[in-house]
């Protein structure tokens, strides 16, 4: 029971990063029917700003805040130079696109930053809590209530919010939602900011526990969208589904099975959602009432 | 001028400018180095390529070697060996390299190794697995200690303190492979049991499922980690997180501070097999290895204001031992340079006392590790292991 309870934390912990990642992708894909890429990106930029604020001198929480909005800033620029010129492009180029942004992110994090390997201090203390003979940070506890409250928080906006409803209408139908009124453009802008900023406190969160340094966006993209895919693109719900099952799964077949598929077992798992359920496992067609 | 003088003219300068360049490139002696600066080993690639740049500079301000100028020329692999491949294959074929000192792991040296037999360059690894070396190969040397004597070191080190019953957690890189294979060889010989094994990839950010499987296995009594870079960091970290008070042994593929510095007070009573770089000034006086460990300490620290690392340390040997076998050698011919390789004897470097032979392209024996304890941040030397 002990070792179930600790596999389970594990995977929440990991989880959550996935299911704020997958939650960055549905909510673009919803707004402009483009999948990012370049969404784990988003996560080390975060990470990786916050470090490098603090180890040139500014207190930590307000190079936390300064990291989240030189990653919205990075998000706004873009969707502006990246994605809105191309806008009438198939979606393959416009996932090249994001790609391509990834690449180049990563590429200029090489050199702003360094290559190595950088942690954060823990947010909540450092003695894990002892529950049931398993053992969970408090800083596991820490992402999984940020994850939380992100979820909260952007439900409110799509649900109460007038901007919310307009990002809906947009992603029902752009045609529609322009003859409305709605400046689409504005709201594809705004999501790729909300995902990056989700991204972005995703990476400060999680930093403590896994450490970052400027090439981890890759495989979390992958895991993210795997995440996305297997929760039902274009579900928030779906997304965080999706993220915590995907790092429960990772987290069982490391200690049930072999670490070594970890990986394998959790994409074949997606791949026989998939088969089994297109949609996903809370995915719902495309349409949706306003 | 007429446009024919003036064609004329700017055709000789290219000419003597072509001969020009082609006279200066043949008065250098052209090192290659394939090194992984990032990825995750940077923490092992970036000292070695620091330590490389450093000294080449010096010795070229020296006046080089045999009168010539050495050329280093460096690529990054990224930690991966595919990668590392490619680059060795334009050493040879574009940079036409006279000899190599790089492969920072061990899965970029063995993928690199048969470009180099086969161009007979003299190649000086700085890897850890004893496979670089055993079969012994012509033109293959390394200059760290080989995962066999960690393996062995580790071993006795245990014995002392009574604890016969071990558990493995290994990385799936090629270093950590090779490692974990060869303390299970050695285990039988030395009497000790391993009990149960867990594996993780190098990038892996969490390790508590694997280390709770190995919490949960009765009668172990001491856990080793054969691997390097970043997983031996988050290992380190999941294990105080569960709250495992085992006696944790490390390889020497985490020998720099950076492993401190990440790890954290998890890293607090960890042992592990190194140079006796690491505690350069905790040597003893009449230690032959102190004047050279303190030079190289004081001089890389005060160049890149960082600490030094055991790897930066191997750079430093594998490029040292060439520099004189070339000397020796009086040229950079590579049959004969790698002759001199070979003849290399009593060469006090970081890693301990070298000396090379025919069936030994390593040279250094149990003697020249040390077993240190991390305390308070810090390396110290393990008391009555012998020097």
């Amino acid at each position: 029971m002990a070792e179930f309870l600790q596999f389970a934390f594990s995977g929440l912990t990991v989880g959550a990063v996935y299911a704020l990642v997958a939650l960055g992708f549905t909510l673009i894909y919803n707004a402009s029917d483009v999948i990012n890429f370049a969404q784990g990106e988003f996560v080390m930029l975060g990470g990786m700003s916050t470090v490098f604020l603090a180890l040139a001198g500014v207190p930590l929480p307000l190079a936390a805040l300064l990291a989240v909005i030189a990653t919205i800033a990075v998000g706004l620029a873009l969707h502006r130079f990246a994605i809105e010129p191309a806008r009438g492009a198939s979606a393959v180029a416009l996932i090249m696109i994001t790609i391509g942004a990834s690449i180049f992110l990563r590429g200029a994090a090489q050199v702003v930053f360094d290559k190595r390997f950088h942690s954060l201090p823990p947010m909540a203390g450092t003695e894990p809590i002892r529950v049931g003979g398993a053992a969970i940070l408090p800083q596991s506890l820490v992402v999984l209530a940020g994850a939380a409250i992100i979820v909260t928080l952007l439900w409110l906006f799509l649900d109460r919010t007038l901007i919310g409803k307009a990002v809906i209408a947009t992603a029902a139908n752009r045609l529609a939602a322009r003859l409305v009124g709605i400046d689409t453009r504005r709201i594809v802008g705004l999501s790729f900011a909300v995902s990056a900023a989700i991204g972005a406190v995703a990476g400060i969160l999680i930093t403590p526990i896994t450490l970052t340094s400027y090439d981890i966006g890759t495989l979390l993209a992958l895991k993210g969208f795997a995440a996305a895919m297997l929760g039902g693109i274009g579900s928030a719900l779906g997304a965080v589904v999706g993220g915590l099952v995907l790092g429960m799964l990772e987290a069982f077949s490391a200690g049930y099975l072999s670490s070594q598929y970890k990986d394998a077992v959790a994409f074949l798992a997606i791949l026989a959602v998939l088969f089994a359920l297109p949609q996903g496992l809370i995915g719902r067609g495309r349409v949706e009432r306003v | 001028m007429t446009r024919l003088e003036r064609s004329v003219a700017a055709a000789a300068i290219a000419v003597a400018t072509l001969f020009a360049g082609a006279g200066y490139a043949a008065a250098q002696v052209k090192i290659g180095s394939v090194l992984s600066v990032t990825g995750p080993a940077s923490f092992l690639g970036d000292p070695e390529k620091r330590t490389l740049d450093m000294y080449v500079e010096e010795i070229n301000a020296k006046g080089g070697v045999n009168g010539q100028k050495l050329q280093l020329t460096v690529y990054d692999d990224g930690g991966d060996a595919n990668n590392a491949r490619t680059f060795a294959t334009r050493l040879v074929e574009e940079d036409k390299i006279d000899a190599m000192v790089g492969g920072t792991t061990t899965g970029a040296t063995l993928a690199m190794i048969p470009v180099f037999e086969e161009a007979q360059i003299p190649f000086i690894s700085l890897a850890g697995a004893i496979q670089i070396i055993e079969p012994v190969r012509k033109w293959v040397f390394k200059t760290p200690h080989t995962d066999k004597m960690a393996c062995e070191k580790i071993f006795a080190d245990l014995k002392r303190r009574n604890l016969t019953t071990i558990a493995l957690i290994s990385g799936t890189d090629a270093f950590g492979k090779s490692m974990r294979d060869q303390c299970v060889a050695v285990a039988p010989k030395s009497g000790l049991t391993i009990a149960h094994e867990e594996t993780y990839g190098p990038r892996d950010s969490d390790m508590t499922p694997q280390l709770t499987n190995i919490r949960n296995k009765a009668g172990v009594q001491a856990v080793v980690n054969p691997g390097f870079g970043q997983g031996p960091a988050i290992v380190t970290r999941n294990y105080r997180q569960l709250g495992i008070t085992l006696p944790l042994y490390q390889s020497h593929g985490v020998a720099s501070k950076q492993f401190i510095e990440l790890a954290g007070p998890a890293a607090e009573g960890v042992r592990l097999p190194a140079a006796g770089l690491l505690v350069a000034d905790k040597l003893a006086d009449n230690d032959p290895q102190k004047p050279v460990v303190v030079n190289y300490t004081r001089a890389y620290q005060q160049k890149t204001g960082q600490a030094v690392s055991t790897f930066g340390g191997h750079a430093y040997d594998g490029l040292t031992i060439l520099v004189q076998a070339m000397e020796r050698a009086k040229s950079a011919d590579k049959a004969k340079v790698r002759d001199e390789i070979e003849k290399t004897k009593g060469y006090v470097g970081t890693g301990g006392i070298v000396t090379m032979s025919p069936t030994d392209h390593m040279g250094l024996d149990l003697t020249a590790f040390r077993m240190l304890e991390i305390k308070n941040g810090d390396w110290t030397l393990v008391p009555d292991t012998g020097s």
